[in-house]
C-alpha cells in the first residue's frame, strides 16, 4: 500500500519511543457485528438452520424483527428466542464502570493540549483523544492556521509536550503551506526549530494526503485505519471535511447527500474512539436564509420586528447540516465581530459556551485572553463575520498585536 | 362465572390473568413511587416529581442543547441514597455516540454530594456508612458503560440487558444516548427500521415494568418540511413518536434554556427553564451570577 510506504519514510521515531503496538482494536470491534452465528456455541441443529436460510453474522440476525426470524427460519419462537439471546450476548460490547474508565484516563494521556492556556481550561486539557472535535468559521479567519499548529504540536517530542506521534493531514482545499508549519514551528518553539535537522524531523513526521474526491477520501481512510494501529498516528486533521462532502454533491439531492455523509461520519467517530486519537475536521459555513431558523411547531413564530437589525448582519451557518453536528462532540466556532476574532466553544459535553478573543501571529494562534467571555442561548451556534475583512486579513498576512 | 366471583379472581393483582393490576392496585402504587430528580425543581415539578419510574421518557433537543449532561446527571441522581430521599439505585448508560465524558460525570457527582451534604446534612446524622458512599468514585462505579458502535451492537446490548437485569436487581435507571444514531446513519430499510426499533423499544418498556426502573432515550432532532415551512422535530419519525410514554424537548427560549412536555399521558403539557452548571442541571432562578456576558 503506498500510504504505508510514506508513513514509513516518514520521519522515523527513536526506537526507545516506539511502543508495543496496540491491539486492532477497531479490527475486533468491526468483526463484532459481523462475527458469525456458526461460531457462537448455537446447538448444531440450530445454527444449522441459521446457514440453510443465509442467516449467517449477528448483523443478519438482528437487524429482523423476531416474528421475522420465526417465519424465516421455522423455528419455535422459544427457540429463536434462545438463539436471539445467545447472538446478542457474544455481539454485545463489554460492559464497564464508569469508574473504570476514569481510571483508564488517568493512566494515560487523553488530551492534546492547544497551547492556548484558557481554551485548554475549558476543554479539561485539550483535544480529547477518542472524539470527533469540529472547527467551524468563515475561510480565512485561521482555522488552518490552528490546525497547522496542533499537527506540530503533536509531532513535538513529549518532553516539550508533544504526543512524539505522525500525524496524518488530509487537505482537501490545497490550503496546507509547508513554509508557513515551519514559520509556526520557529516562532513557536525557537529552541527545538534551531538544533540541527530537527524542522526536518518534526515536518517530516506530517504526512500530507490531498484527496481531490470523495472515492479518494474513502479510499484514504480504509487505509489509515490500518496505519493508525501501526504506525504510532498520534493526530488525524482533515481540513475541510466540508469541501470533500459538499463539492461531490453539488448536483445531487439532498436526500443523496445525507446518505453520503454518513459513512465517513460514523466511520471517524469509530475510528476515533479505537485508535484513542484526537481527529479534528474542520467544516465551511454558508449563508442561511431567514427562514431557515428553525422552531419547534409547539414554539410560538417569533415576532420578526425589532430584529430587523439583526437581519442585515450576515447570517451565518455550518456548511454540513444539523445531523453532522449532532454527531461532533466538540465543535470550536472561529468567528469575527466587534472588530474582534473569536473561538467560541460552542458545543462540549465538559464545558459551557465561552468565547475566547485571539489573534494570528507569525506563531500561529494566540489568545488575547484566557479568561472565556460566556456566551447565552442562541448566541452559542451563531457564526458571526461582521468586521472581519477577508481580503484585507488573507491567511497570508499576519497582524502582529501586541498583547 | 358469577360477577362477584369474577371481581374476586382479579383482586391481589392476579388470578386468571397474568400480570394483571387493577387500577385501584395500580394507583397505590403509583403514590408510593419515588422519581429520579433531575437536580432542577422547576423541571421535576413539571415531571410530576422527577423522571418516572417504570416509564420509557424520550429527550430530545438541537445539539449542544444538554441532552447528555442531563442523561448523566440522572445516572448520578438515581444514586442519591435513600436516606437522602433518592433512589439509592444503580445506571446502565448506553453510550452510542461517544459523548460520555467520564470526567464530566465525575463533577457532576461532586456536585451532587455536595448539595447532598448542604441540604441534607441533619438527616445522615444517624447514617454511618455516608463518607464511604458520598464518593464521586462509588458514583461512578455505580454507572454500567457500554460503548455501541453499529447498530447491531445496539441491538444486541438491549438484548443483553434481560439476562444484565437480572443480575443487576439494583439498576434503576437505563440511558441511552442516543437511540438515533448508529439507526440514521447505517440503516436503509426504513420500514425495516422502524420495525426493528419498535421491537427494541417494547423491551425496554418491558424492562421498564418488570425491573421499575426508568428508562431514557435521547434523541436527536431534524427539520420536518409541514404546512409550507420547516420545523424541529425528533428524529426516526412518526410512528416512533409513539413508541415512548413521555416526551421532552429540551430547547432555546432566547438565552435560557427550557424544557416542554410534547407527551404524556399523566402530565399537563409545560414548560420549565433549567440551567446547566458546573455542577450539572439546576434550578433556573437561583443560578449564581454570571461572569461576564458577552
Amino acid at each position: 500500500m503506498i500510504l504505508s510506504k510514506v508513513l514509513e519514510e516518514a520521519g522515523s521515531l527513536e526506537p526507545s519511543d516506539v511502543k508495543t503496538k496496540r491491539p486492532p482494536a477497531a479490527a475486533t470491534a468491526a468483526a463484532m457485528s459481523n462475527k458469525l452465528i456458526s461460531e457462537m456455541g448455537l446447538p448444531a441443529s440450530i445454527a444449522n438452520v441459521f446457514a440453510a436460510r443465509n442467516v449467517l453474522t449477528a448483523k443478519d440476525a438482528l437487524s429482523l424483527p423476531e416474528f421475522d426470524l420465526v417465519a424465516l427460519l421455522g423455528l419455535d419462537l422459544d427457540q429463536v428466542r434462545s438463539a436471539v439471546a445467545r447472538i446478542s450476548e457474544i455481539a454485545c460490547p463489554p460492559c464497564r464502570t464508569a469508574l473504570s474508565l476514569l481510571e483508564d484516563r488517568a493512566r494515560s494521556a487523553c488530551h492534546l493540549p492547544t497551547c492556548l492556556r484558557g481554551l485548554d481550561d475549558a476543554l479539561c486539557g485539550g483535544i480529547p483523544f477518542g472524539a470527533l472535535t469540529e472547527l467551524v468559521g468563515p475561510s480565512g479567519i485561521g482555522k488552518t492556521q490552528f490546525c497547522l499548529k496542533l499537527a506540530l504540536l503533536a509531532a513535538l517530542p513529549t518532553c516539550y509536550g508533544g504526543l512524539n506521534g505522525r500525524i496524518i493531514y488530509m487537505d482537501t482545499e490545497s490550503k496546507f503551506i509547508s513554509s508557513r508549519l515551519i514559520e509556526i514551528g520557529k516562532s513557536s518553539f525557537p529552541h527545538i526549530f534551531q538544533s540541527e535537522g530537527m524542522a526536518q524531523e518534526m515536518a517530516g513526521r506530517i504526512v500530507v494526503l490531498r484527496p481531490s474526491s470523495l472515492s479518494e477520501f474513502t479510499e484514504s481512510l480504509q487505509q489509515i485505519k490500518l496505519m493508525i494501529l501501526q504506525h504510532d498516528v498520534k493526530l488525524l486533521i482533515v481540513d475541510s471535511m466540508a469541501a470533500i462532502l459538499l463539492g461531490e454533491n453539488e448536483r445531487s439531492t439532498t436526500v443523496q447527500k445525507q446518505h453520503s455523509w454518513r459513512w465517513p461520519l460514523s466511520f471517524l467517530k469509530s475510528l476515533a474512539e479505537f485508535s484513542q486519537i484526537p481527529i479534528v475536521v474542520t467544516n465551511q459555513v454558508r449563508s442561511q436564509n431567514n427562514d431557515e431558523v428553525f422552531h419547534y411547531s409547539f414554539q410560538a413564530q417569533k415576532n420578526d420586528t425589532g430584529k430587523t437589525s439583526e437581519r442585515l448582519e450576515s447570517h451565518l451557518t455550518a456548511a454540513l447540516g444539523i445531523q453532522w453536528a449532532h454527531a461532533v462532540t466538540i465543535r470550536l466556532i472561529f468567528e469575527a465581530h466587534s472588530g474582534q476574532r473569536f473561538i467560541k466553544v460552542s458545543k462540549s459535553p465538559t464545558s459551557p459556551a465561552v468565547a475566547f478573543p485571539f489573534v494570528v501571529e507569525s506563531s500561529g494562534i494566540s489568545l488575547l485572553s484566557h479568561d472565556g467571555l460566556e456566551v447565552m442561548g442562541a448566541e452559542i451556534c451563531t457564526i458571526h463575520c461582521q468586521g472581519h475583512n477577508i481580503l484585507d486579513q488573507g491567511t497570508k498576512s499576519y497582524s502582529r498585536i501586541q498583547c | 362465572m358469577s360477577e362477584t366471583s369474577r371481581f374476586r379472581s382479579l383482586e391481589g393483582g392476579h388470578g386468571a390473568l397474568k400480570g394483571a393490576q387493577t387500577a385501584w392496585d395500580m394507583l397505590s402504587e403509583e403514590q408510593m413511587q419515588k422519581h429520579i430528580t433531575t437536580g432542577c425543581e422547576e423541571l421535576d415539578a413539571i415531571l410530576g416529581g422527577g423522571i418516572h419510574c417504570k416509564e420509557v421518557t424520550e429527550v430530545g433537543g438541537v445539539p449542544g442543547i444538554g441532552k447528555t449532561q442531563l442523561g448523566i446527571q440522572l445516572a448520578v441522581n438515581v444514586q442519591i441514597p435513600v436516606e437522602c430521599g433518592g433512589l439509592g439505585g444503580k445506571a446502565i448508560y448506553i453510550d452510542t455516540e461517544g459523548s460520555f465524558m467520564v470526567e464530566r460525570a465525575h463533577q457532576i457527582a461532586e456536585g451532587c454530594i455536595s448539595d447532598l451534604l448542604d441540604n441534607t446534612a441533619h438527616r445522615l446524622k444517624d447514617f454511618p456508612a455516608c463518607p464511604e458512599i458520598l464518593q464521586p468514585n462509588s458514583f461512578l462505579a455505580n454507572i454500567f458503560y457500554f460503548r455501541i458502535c453499529s447498530y447491531t451492537e445496539q441491538i444486541a446490548t438491549i438484548n443483553y440487558l434481560e439476562k444484565f437485569l437480572e443480575e443487576q436487581k439494583d439498576v434503576k435507571i437505563i440511558v441511552v444516548d442516543s437511540i438515533t444514531f448508529h439507526f440514521r446513519q447505517d440503516f436503509d430499510d426504513l420500514a425495516l427500521r422502524t420495525r426493528v426499533l419498535g421491537g427494541m423499544s417494547l423491551k425496554l418498556m418491558r424492562f421498564a415494568k418488570k425491573y421499575s426502573l426508568a428508562v431514557v432515550l435521547l434523541n436527536q432532532v431534524t427539520t420536518k418540511f409541514v404546512e409550507g415551512s420547516f420545523h424541529l422535530t425528533l428524529a426516526l419519525g412518526d410512528t416512533w413518536s409513539h413508541a415512548c410514554t413521555n416526551r421532552i424537548i429540551l430547547y432555546w427560549n432566547g438565552n435560557d434554556r427550557h424544557a416542554y412536555i410534547d407527551k404524556s399521558p399523566s402530565l399537563r403539557s409545560a414548560t420549565a427553564p433549567f440551567l446547566i452548571t458546573g455542577k450539572g442541571i439546576r434550578n433556573a432562578t437561583s443560578h449564581c451570577k454570571r461572569v461576564r456576558m458577552m
